[in-house]
C-alpha cells in the first residue's frame, strides 16, 4: 500500500424499512485512484453514494473520510450533506440534477459557493473584497467549463444541453467544489461511444489533477479502462473486490451478473 | 389550421360549460310567486360563448407553437421579447429609468393629491411584491401567510408609538427588523417543509398572526384597532393634510428605489444564485454545499423585513390599523403580484403591481368583482403566460478581460 487511504467505510448498513439496501459494506480509497463500483440495478450502489453524501443517514457502520492536505480525520456519519461537501466529498447524479433555468456557467458557480463567503451585506454594497470573490468565481467557472469541453455553451440555459453535454456539466459542477474524492454516479449512461471516449479522457484528467475518484459504472469496457479497483456488489454486499483483470474471471460476479448456471468467462 | 377535432373539442367543452351552469344561469324560482322561468337564452349564450374562447385558445396555442419551433434555431436573443430588448440596451434603459423617475417625481403636482394617495398605495403594494419575490419568485418557498409580517411592522408602529411614543423614523428600522426576527423564528420550524405543506403553514400562521391581534385585547385593543398613529414627521414641521400625503408618497418612491437597487444586487450576487438553485433543486443544492436552512432563511427573513418596514409606512399613512387590514386577502393580492408581474423579476412585479391596485382603483366597477377578476387572471395566466409578463432573464458574465458580452440581464 503506497497511501494511506482517503476514506475508510466499515460495516455500513442502510435499512428502508425491511429493505437493507446495504448490508455492512466495508470499502476504502486511495489518494488518485478510480475506484469503480459495479453491480447488478438494485445492487445498493446509489445508496451507498447517498450515504456517504449525507443525503441518507446510515443505520449503522462508519463513513472515515481523512483529508489528503491536513491529514485530518472526520467521521461523516449524521454531518449535512454541505458540510460533507464542504470537507471534499463532490458528486455527480445519477438522474441528472442540473439546475436548469439557470446558464451552463452558472451552475458550476454554484459548485463554488461552498467554497466563497460573500454574504447580505457584501452582495448590497458590492464591496471590493465582494467584487473581486465574484470575478474570482466567473473565471474559476470559466476555466472548469473549459476543461469538460462546455466553455462555447457558457451562457446557454443547462436544459439545453444535450444528454451527454448535461452529464459533463455535472461533472464541472462537482469540480467547482474542489473535492478530492468525486463521486460519479453512471456518468456515461446514455453516452454514445465517442461522448463515452471523450468521457474517459475526461476522468484520466481529472485524476491525473489528483482527484481520487469513485465511479459507478454500467458500462464494462469503460471501467475495465479506467479503473485500478473495482467493487462488485450485490443486493447490498460486497461480492468481491479486486483489479480488473481479477474481477475478470471472478466466480462470484459472473453468477450475480449472468445467473447460477452460467459459467463461461466472458463477464 | 384549426383542425376538426378541434372543433369537435371545443364543442364537448360548451356542452360541458352549458351542464356546469345550467342550475345558476338558466333556471330562475321565484320564491315569492312559486314559479320557475327558463332563461333559454343564457344556455345559447354560454354555449356560444364559450365554444368560441375554447377554439380562440386552441388557436392561440397553435400559434405559439409554431412560433416556439421555428425559434429553436434561432439564437436566445431572438427570443427574448420585446420589452426586455428594450430593457437590456443602455442607451435605451437609462432614458426611460430617467423618464420614469422624472415622471414620478412631478406626478403629485400634475394630478390631484387623491391620485398621489392611491399611487402611494400602489408604490407599496410594489415593495410588498418586491419583498415577497425574494421568498416566492426566487427562493421558490411558497408563503401564504406574508401579511402576518406586514401586521408585525404595522403593529410594532402603532403599539411602541401609543406606549413609548417613539416616532415613525425610529421605529422604521424596528419594525423591519421586528417582523424579520419574526420571520426567522417562524422559519425555523417551518423551512424544512416543502412547497404545499410550507403554503399552508405559512397560511395557518399569517391567520392565527391575525386572530391574535383580534383577540388579545389587553395587548392589541382588539377589533376595534388603534388609531391617532402619527404620520411621519419631517424635522419637525407642521404639514397640511395635503401635503404630508404628498410627503408620503416621495418617501415611498424612495424607499422603492432603495428597494429596488438591494434587492436587485441581491440577486445579481453569490447568494441570489444560491436562492434561485435552491427553488429548482434542493438535493442537488445541498450536494453542492449549499447551507439549505441558512439559505432559506436568510431569504424568508429579508422578505419579512421589507413586510414590516411597509408595515410600519401602512399605519403611519392611514393613522389607524385594526386586524381587518391583515386578512388573508392581503396574502392573495401581494402573491398575485408576484405572480402576474413574473417569478423573480424585478420589472414584472412592478407592472404586475401596478395593474393588480391600479385597475381596481380607477374601474371602480370592477372592484366589486375584484376577486372574481383576480381569479380569472391568474388562471389566465398560468394557461397562455405561465412565466408571468415579463420573464427573468439570466445574466450573462464577462469572462477575465475578455470585454465581450453586454448584461443579459433585464433587471437594474
Ligand atoms: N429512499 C428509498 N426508500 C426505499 N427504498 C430505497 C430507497 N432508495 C433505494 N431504495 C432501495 O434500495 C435498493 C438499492 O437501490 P439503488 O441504490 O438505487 O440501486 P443501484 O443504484 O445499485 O441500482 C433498491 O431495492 C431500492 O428499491
Ligand atoms: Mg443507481
Amino acid at each position: 500500500m503506497m497511501n494511506k487511504s482517503i476514506l475508510e467505510v466499515n460495516g455500513l448498513t442502510m435499512d428502508f424499512g425491511g429493505i437493507r439496501a446495504l448490508d455492512r459494506l466495508d470499502l476504502d480509497v486511495r489518494p488518485k485512484e478510480i475506484v469503480a463500483l459495479i453491480g447488478p440495478n438494485g445492487a445498493g450502489k446509489t445508496t451507498f453514494f447517498n450515504c456517504l453524501t449525507g443525503i441518507y443517514l446510515p443505520s449503522d457502520g462508519d463513513i472515515r473520510l481523512v483529508s489528503p492536505q491536513t491529514g485530518k480525520q472526520s467521521r461523516l456519519n449524521g454531518l449535512k450533506p454541505n458540510k460533507i461537501t464542504k470537507k471534499g466529498v463532490a458528486r455527480t447524479f445519477q438522474n441528472i440534477r442540473l439546475f436548469s433555468q439557470m446558464t451552463v456557467l452558472e451552475n458550476v458557480m454554484i459548485g463554488t459557493h461552498c467554497r466563497t463567503r460573500s454574504l447580505i451585506l457584501g452582495a448590497i454594497l458590492r464591496t471590493r473584497k465582494t467584487r473581486k470573490e465574484e470575478q474570482e468565481t466567473i473565471d474559476k467557472s470559466y476555466d472548469i467549463l473549459e476543461k469538460v469541453g462546455l466553455s462555447e455553451q457558457a451562457n446557454e440555459f443547462a436544459s439545453n444541453l444535450s444528454y451527454g453535454a448535461q452529464r459533463r456539466l455535472e461533472i464541472g459542477r462537482a469540480l467547482a467544489t474542489e473535492p478530492f474524492l468525486l463521486l460519479l454516479d453512471e456518468p456515461a449512461a446514455g453516452m454514445n461511444p465517442q461522448e463515452t471516449a471523450d468521457l474517459v479522457t475526461l476522468i484520466l484528467q481529472i485524476r491525473d489533477e489528483g482527484h481520487a475518484i469513485l465511479l459507478i459504472e454500467h458500462d464494462m469496457k469503460l471501467v475495465m479502462t479506467l479503473s485500478d479497483r473495482i467493487i462488485v456488489m450485490d443486493y447490498g454486499k460486497k461480492i468481491a473486490q479486486g483489479t480488473p483483470a481479477e474481477i475478470r474471471v471472478n466466480r462470484a460476479v459472473i453468477k450475480a451478473y449472468l445467473g447460477e448456471d452460467v459459467g463461461s468467462d466472458n463477464a | 389550421m384549426i383542425t376538426v377535432k378541434e372543433v369537435k373539442r371545443s364543442l364537448l367543452v360548451s356542452l360541458w360549460f352549458v351542464f356546469l351552469t345550467f342550475p345558476l344561469m338558466v333556471i330562475k324560482v321565484n320564491p315569492f310567486e312559486r314559479t320557475v322561468s327558463w332563461r333559454w337564452s343564457n344556455m345559447v349564450y354560454v354555449a356560444i360563448g364559450t365554444f368560441v374562447i375554447s377554439l380562440l385558445a386552441k388557436a392561440w396555442f397553435v400559434r405559439k407553437e409554431n412560433r416556439l419551433s421555428r425559434q429553436q434555431e434561432d439564437s436566445c436573443r431572438a427570443r427574448t421579447p420585446i420589452i426586455q430588448r428594450i430593457l437590456q440596451r443602455p442607451g435605451y434603459r437609462y432614458p426611460l429609468a430617467a423618464f420614469l423617475l422624472g415622471a414620478a417625481l412631478v406626478f403629485p403636482h400634475i394630478f390631484s393629491t387623491y391620485q398621489a394617495n392611491i399611487m402611494t398605495t400602489a408604490l407599496m403594494y410594489i415593495v410588498l411584491g418586491l419583498g415577497l419575490n425574494i421568498v416566492v419568485g426566487v427562493a421558490g418557498l411558497l408563503d401564504l401567510g406574508y401579511v402576518a409580517f406586514y401586521a408585525v411592522g404595522a403593529y410594532s408602529y402603532a403599539l411602541l408609538n401609543l406606549h413609548f411614543d417613539l416616532g415613525f423614523w425610529t421605529v422604521l428600522p424596528i419594525g423591519g427588523l421586528l417582523a424579520a426576527l419574526f420571520g426567522v423564528l417562524l422559519g425555523f420550524p417551518v423551512l424544512r417543509l416543502r412547497g404545499d405543506y410550507l403554503a399552508i403553514v405559512t397560511l395557518g400562521f399569517g391567520e392565527i398572526i391575525r386572530l391574535i391581534l383580534e383577540n388579545w385585547n389587553a395587548f392589541s385593543k382588539g377589533p376595534s384597532g388603534i388609531s391617532n398613529i402619527p404620520r411621519p414627521g419631517f424635522f419637525g414641521l407642521e404639514m397640511s393634510l395635503d401635503q404630508a400625503m404628498i410627503y408620503m408618497y416621495y418617501l415611498m418612491i424612495g424607499l422603492l428605489l432603495v428597494t429596488i437597487f438591494v434587492v436587485n444586487r441581491l440577486q445579481d450576487s453569490r447568494l441570489g444564485r444560491a436562492w434561485l438553485a435552491l427553488r429548482e433543486d434542493e438535493i442537488a443544492c445541498q450536494a453542492m454545499g449549499i447551507d439549505k436552512t441558512r439559505t432559506k432563511l436568510i431569504a424568508f427573513s429579508l422578505g419579512a423585513f421589507w413586510a414590516g418596514l411597509i408595515g410600519v409606512i401602512f399605519a403611519a399613512k392611514t393613522t389607524f390599523v385594526n386586524p381587518a387590514s391583515f386578512t388573508f386577502m392581503e396574502s392573495a393580492i401581494i402573491l398575485s403580484i408576484v405572480v402576474l408581474g413574473g417569478m423573480g423579476s424585478i420589472v414584472g412585479v412592478i407592472l404586475g403591481a401596478l395593474i393588480l391596485v391600479l385597475l381596481p382603483e380607477y374601474l371602480r366597477a370592477l372592484s366589486e368583482y375584484r376577486m372574481l377578476a383576480f381569479g380569472a387572471i391568474l388562471v389566465a395566466m398560468m394557461i397562455f403566460k405561465p412565466e408571468g409578463l415579463i420573464a427573468n432573464v439570466r445574466r450573462v458574465y464577462c469572462y477575465k478581460g475578455k470585454k465581450s458580452n453586454t448584461s443579459l440581464k433585464n433587471d437594474e
